[in-house]
């Protein structure tokens, strides 16, 4: 017979704990997070909202190991990212969570195919690449039809709206199957319609059973998650 | 494998890398064209020195000469190694020209034709006996006068374009050498009114050696005829030097050694003091005094291009540094993807070997056609505006040299990769150590 406390902590993907994060700008040391806990349950959509400046993308960039905490740890199914080598990170960043920016960080030089595969090329070889590009390539061209951007894959970034953009950073982040997806203000620089068209996308992975922590400051986009947590003052409420 | 996608597609799409490459391309332009024409004027000077002198000389910087030339010359013919070996006498005369009063001091070179062809490529410098060396001296117009073989410079002129026209037959000159003869403690032989010794040799021909000190200013005699000359026929009879070639298989300093080893034996039974100071040398030895300023000039050619390295190295670098400013987000997006800090650094390195790649490729097809058509443009520059690089009427230079070497090639290809690589090194490890945050902070602003 399983312990019921055993149960509820396999079932958290992600946890932060007491997470303490200032910046310098110029001689005043500001301080975006104090003390702040967060738990996300595999399968959550989480929206975190907060103010310009409350420390959203800081938080977003320490639970996907592209920051470190001052203070505080983040462990993910409940490994310590703090204990794990530079490797491993780099490995946890490829494969267990993706990244969607406000600005979608799209690279200009490759197509919309090219950037939907990234990860997986950054995760292979040359050799493996050359030996296991086929399927990376299907899978890719999956993700781009399940967006609505397969008569876009030949396309350049800069040839694309702002809502398809917004999908290819989308793909780029599922890639790899990840089992978090982190999407900081992701219809941020979307009008209202294409914003909606992406939350409906993010809302449907949601329901496909993808665990997905959202950062905004819309209140209105934040009712799109399933939870909503609040960031003021360095802290949850 | 994105790396090499990366890098491929920045190059393609960023004007900056074109103008590295063009940077580069040009310095390897420059460098080859010049290593090119330096290196082959250097070689082509060695070699003229090395071909007109044989390999190995046994000499003295006494203007008395040796005796036992003779004797030694037949115990070195007698051995394996050399392959021939031939006495020669030189010294200093003033020419006179028939029907004039104007004199000059010239070199007396005194050597028998026939061995002397064989160590060196006199033979092949002359113009009207090429056939027959053995018979140098013996003007074709009539060959029981005493002959002479003239540096080219001083019968002919040279022209614009560095050539030099004989006449069918050879022309009757005559010219009078007069020499100081010397005993062999290096007192005048003669006294009173006969302390010089003049005789009219007639012209047989001339000879083209390349070099330009020895053909503006040597005169070749019969060995007897400059021993009498100078003095060295008193028996003992003596000689400057002996030059010597060894056979093909024979490397210079195993040959040089060996003759040196005999020289000491043949020393070792002889008790004239004038065999104290021969010297036995390689040619290159011999050549040192005109030779080594020539390589000082290489030397001091390097130097200049390794301030070209350093120019490309910082161009590199600055390009490099607006290349990497402009691909922050980039640099942010990938590691927010998972690619490590050495992988982005592999990646710009990459990129700056492509440029350097692309700019090697450039330079060396573009230095090779100018080379190839160089000395055509020159001619039709000097046509048309009267240009010349080198002064043909005055340098000893036929042509501009413009072979280029593989080994050039090799080693201007591999310095302009490393250039780039050195310029890349610092933005890459830049780029590389950045913070993901920031980068990605950065460029949403």
């Amino acid at each position: 017979m399983k312990k019921p406390g055993r149960d509820i902590d396999q079932n958290i993907l992600i946890r932060a704990n007491g997470l303490y994060k200032s910046y310098r700008m110029g001689l005043a040391e500001v301080s975006v997070l104090k003390g702040l806990d967060l738990s996300v349950r595999r399968g959550q959509f989480v929206a975190v909202v907060g103010a310009s400046g409350s420390g959203k993308s800081t938080l977003l960039h320490i639970l996907g190991a592209l920051d470190r905490p001052d203070k505080g740890s983040v462990s993910f199914e409940g490994r310590d990212l703090d204990r794990i080598s530079a490797t491993e990170l780099n490995r946890f960043r490829n494969r267990t969570v993706g990244f969607v920016f406000q600005f979608y960080h799209l690279l200009d030089e490759l197509t919309v195919l090219e950037n939907v595969l990234l990860p997986a090329m950054v995760s292979r070889s040359l050799v493996r690449w050359l030996l296991g590009a086929s399927g990376a390539k299907k899978r890719a061209r999956n993700l781009l039809e399940q967006l609505g951007l397969a008569g876009r894959a030949r396309h350049r970034p800069y040839e694309l709206s702002g809502g398809e953009r917004q999908r290819v950073a989308i793909g780029r982040a599922l890639m790899n199957e990840p089992k978090l997806l982190l999407a900081d203000e992701p219809t941020g620089n979307l009008d209202w319609a294409t914003g909606n068209g992406i939350l409906n996308t993010l809302e449907d992975l949601s329901r496909a059973g993808q665990t997905i922590v959202m950062v905004t400051h819309n209140e209105a986009v934040a009712q799109r998650a399933g939870r909503i947590v609040t960031l003021a003052d360095g802290r949850l409420e | 494998m994105y790396g090499l996608l990366l890098a491929t597609r920045y190059f393609l799409r960023r004007r900056m890398a074109y103008a590295a490459v063009a940077a580069v391309a040009i310095c390897v332009f420059m460098v080859i064209v010049v290593m090119t024409v330096m290196t082959g004027l250097v070689s082509d000077f060695k070699a003229k020195n090395h071909q007109w002198i044989g390999d190995c000389v046994v000499s003295t910087p006494s203007m008395v000469g040796f005796d036992g030339y003779g004797q030694f010359t037949e115990i070195l013919k007698r051995t394996d190694f050399v392959r021939s070996a031939a006495a020669v006498v030189n010294g200093y005369a003033l020419l006179g020209y028939a029907g004039s009063d104007y004199t000059e001091t010239v070199e007396v070179m005194g050597v028998d034709p026939g061995s002397y062809c064989d160590v060196t490529d006199f033979g092949r410098a002359l113009h009207y006996h090429k056939m027959a060396c053995a018979d140098a001296f013996q003007p074709l117009y009539q060959r029981d006068l005493p002959g002479c073989v003239v540096g080219i410079d001083k019968v002919l002129p040279r022209n614009e374009y560095g050539r030099y026209t004989h006449a069918v037959a050879p022309p009757k000159y005559a010219f009078t050498l007069s020499c100081f003869p010397l005993t062999a403690s290096g007192r005048l032989a003669r006294a009173g009114l006969d302390v010089v010794i003049s005789k009219v040799f007639h012209y047989s021909d001339d000879f083209h050696s390349g070099l330009a000190k020895v053909d503006g200013s040597t005169i070749y005699i019969d060995l007897s005829e400059a021993q009498a000359l100078l003095g060295m026929d008193a028996p003992p009879a003596r000689a400057s030097a002996i030059h010597v070639s060894f056979e093909r298989n024979i490397g210079l300093e195993a040959g040089c050694a060996g003759v040196r080893e005999l020289w000491k034996l043949f020393k070792s039974t002889k008790t004239s003091d004038l065999l104290d100071r021969v010297r036995v040398e390689s040619w290159k030895g011999y050549c040192r005094e005109v030779i080594a300023p020539v390589e000082k000039e290489q030397a001091m050619m390097i130097a200049c291009f390794v301030m070209i390295g350093i120019i490309t190295v910082f161009v590199v670098f600055v390009i490099f540094y607006m290349l990497i400013s402009h691909k922050t987000r980039d640099i942010g997006t990938l590691r927010s993807v998972g690619a490590c800090r050495a992988e982005i650094m592999r990646l710009f390195l990459g990129f700056a070997l492509i440029v350097g790649g692309c700019g090697s490729a450039a330079g060396v097809v573009s230095a090779a056609v100018f080379l190839a058509k160089i000395n055509r443009l020159e001619q039709w520059l000097y046509r048309r505006y009267g240009f010349q690089l080198w002064n043909r009427m005055v340098y000893a230079i036929d042509e501009i040299p413009n072979d280029m070497t593989v080994l050039t090639v090799a080693i201007v290809v591999a310095a302009a990769l490393a250039a780039c690589l050195a310029g890349a090194v610092l933005p890459s490890w830049w780029a590389a150590g950045s913070d993901p945050v920031k980068s990605l902070r950065t460029s949403s602003l």
